[in-house]
């Protein structure tokens, strides 16, 4: 029953957010509410897996194969906790930053609806299932993406909300062409039957369906362009809930598909991934570099972030799948903060323009280093958490004897170092074109305390990094020799 | 019956990648609306077609290995639905970027991606 947690309290928090609609206030308290619920039954379920192992619940007693199967493994576990946090990290921050105009018309109801979605493709065992949960994850960013209504936003809309649906058609495609192929929807159920069957036309045309459509919602190389077409016009809440969570998703259902279902050592479907993954961090640093507005430069880095965590994967050894997994888990922090510490900015400064902004190193020391924190660390830069990633990531390179893909890491983090050094030079180290005495605002206490918060999990991650890594690599493990996850599916266990 | 049904998800396909092709957002729906149903007849025929083939088990048999497999049309069902909510936002979206851009081509909408202003001119 745990693992019905994560699903039933944003659904629930949603509904009674919607019930509230005459109240913002409550709306917030609501909200808050059910942040940290989930935060609380994720980490929950988090102990529990950490105790036993791959937990799984059957939907409706219809055992599986036959009926939905939650499983949460140390993946699903560490990326529902992650989920938890950026939750109630971007909701205090939200409290002072959403609009009336946001909050009146569903911020909150389509914010806990997003993350019911997403922590239901965290938890389902299920292929069409989890095609479900994404498209509850996106109505849900579909809404939050408009709300408010400002031109950019439904310009951005028009461009998300059209890309996505083609990968939406992809995704059942390839899940309908699976089943017609095997007769099995179970994750853990095609994992024996697929045993063997690599090289069947069907097969592979149902996980080129796949790749197309879990790259698309990841914003891989070449279908990433709805990414900076849209993540830069919603409000700022709005726009780091979407960062930290909503590529990751796509992230999780590659690595789980293609580590779980499908085995692609050795496969074409191996070099398509690699090859995207490369051409995805260099394009996506190459766009943040072309960039002079701050959240367009960091929604590219996204991109270029994707590339790393799939190279990873793309590899498929132990340690290069490990590096792959920490570098996602730190990544979804750094995200969250690097976008919300563009708010603070913003709202310091009065514009995202470079050119038009600067003078906050000055004028506020303390609160730059809540953006030169996890920019430092997505440059990967010691001794924060983006280094070790990236380090992990680059030996497991070198272990492999691919030192070509070496110097991509190395390069792309150097070139990465550099954007950062763009956003960090224009907008906290120039003068502000007015004059020093241009800083004037004040910042609300929650933003503070939700970046901080963030910012000190960054630094936290980064010092006991060797332990996380150990974390990673159990996790990468239990993928690549699925027998504990399959155990748990078949025995049913409460 | 499933080449028919190949030939018609692919007219579909073709129909609906023209449509797209446009650039503007009322045929692009349009055109995404006939490719998902040609995903549709896709999961319909990877269920076995039959005709006039109950789906009961027989006495001394545990499964039916003729009639066709009811799961993938329920799929199907939830598919259409969930396509059928997307659709009405995907339209709703279209009538208020033209209400607020002034225009329904894709390639004009440049509010949230402005084009790099011209890089001026030294003076001689």
């Amino acid at each position: 029953m745990l693992l019905v947690w994560p699903i039933f309290i944003p659904f629930a928090t949603a509904v009674l957010a919607m019930l509230a609609y005459r109240s913002t206030a409550m709306q917030r308290g609501i909200g808050l509410a059910g942040a940290l619920a989930l935060l609380a039954a994720a980490t929950a379920i988090a102990i529990e897996v950490a105790a036993n192992g791959p937990v799984a619940t059957q939907a409706g007693g219809w055992e599986a194969p036959f009926g939905i199967t939650l499983v949460a493994d140390g993946l699903s576990a560490v990326m529902l906790v992650l989920t938890g946090i950026v939750a109630v990290a971007v909701t205090l921050y939200g409290l002072t930053d959403a609009t009336y105009e946001e909050e009146r018309f569903g911020h909150h109801p389509l914010t806990h609806g997003m993350l019911a979605g997403i922590s239901g493709a965290f938890l389902t065992g299920d292929l069409f299932n989890m095609y479900v949960w994404f498209e509850v994850m996106l109505i849900g960013s579909f809404g939050l993406l408009v709300v408010g209504g400002g031109r950019a936003q439904l310009d951005g809309a028009v461009k998300y909300v059209g890309l996505n649906l083609i990968a939406t058609v992809a995704f059942l495609s390839g899940v309908g062409l699976l089943y017609g192929a095997t007769g099995a929807l179970n994750m853990a159920d095609l994992h024996g039957r697929l045993a063997g069957r690599e090289g069947e036309t069907a097969i592979i045309a149902s996980a080129a369906f796949l790749v197309f459509a879990f790259g698309s919602k990841a914003a891989l190389f070449p279908a990433f362009f709805w990414l900076p077409a849209s993540y830069h016009t919603p409000s700022f809440t709005t726009s780091a809930l979407f960062a930290a969570l909503l590529t990751k998703v796509g992230v999780y259902a590659l690595v789980r598909v293609f580590t779980l279902v499908y085995d692609i050592d050795g496969t074409p479907i191996q070099t398509v991934l690699l090859w995207g993954a490369v051409l995805t961090m260099v394009v996506g640093v190459l766009g943040a570099l072309a960039q002079s507005q701050v959240r367009r430069v960091l929604g590219f880095s996204i991109i270029s972030s994707v590339g790393y965590t799939i190279l990873g994967l793309a590899m498929g050894t132990p340690l290069a799948l490990a590096g792959a997994l920490f570098y996602l888990f730190q990544d979804v922090l750094v995200k969250a903060n690097l976008f919300l510490s563009a708010g603070m900015a913003r709202r310091l400064t009065g514009s995202e323009d470079f050119g038009a902004g600067g003078g906050i190193w000055r004028a506020r020391p303390w609160t730059s280093l809540l953006f030169l924190i996890p920019a430092l660390s997505l440059a990967g830069v010691p001794p924060f958490s983006g280094f070790w990633a990236k380090l992990v990531l680059a030996q497991a390179t070198v272990e492999a004897g691919r030192f070509g893909l070496t110097l991509v890491v190395l390069g792309v983090g150097l070139l990465t170092l550099f954007a950062m050094a763009r956003i960090w030079a224009a907008i906290f180290w120039a003068a502000h074109p007015r004059g020093d005495g241009a800083i004037t605002a004040r910042l609300p206490a929650m933003m503070l305390v939700a970046m901080v918060a963030l910012s000190a999990l960054i630094v936290y991650l980064g010092l006991s990094a060797g332990d996380f890594i150990a974390l990673a690599s159990g996790i990468a493990a239990g993928m690549l020799d699925p027998a504990a996850y399959l155990a748990a599916v078949r025995g049913g266990a409460p | 019956m499933e080449i028919m049904l190949a030939l018609l998800a692919g007219l579909l396909v073709a129909a609906g990648s023209y449509l797209m092709m446009s650039g503007k957002t009322l045929p692009y729906l349009f055109g995404l609306t006939m490719i998902s149903n040609a995903a549709n007849l896709l999961i319909f025929a990877a269920g076995r077609l039959t005709y006039g083939d109950p789906p009961l088990v027989p006495d001394e048999a545990k499964t039916i290995a003729d009639a066709a497999n009811a799961l993938p049309q329920a799929l199907i069902l939830t598919a259409i639905v969930i396509g059928f909510g997307l659709l009405v936002f995907a339209l709703a979206l279209a009538y208020r970027s033209y209400y607020a851009l002034g225009t329904t081509r894709m390639d004009n909408m440049r509010v949230a991606e402005p084009e790099a202003p011209a890089v001026p001119e030294e003076p001689a």
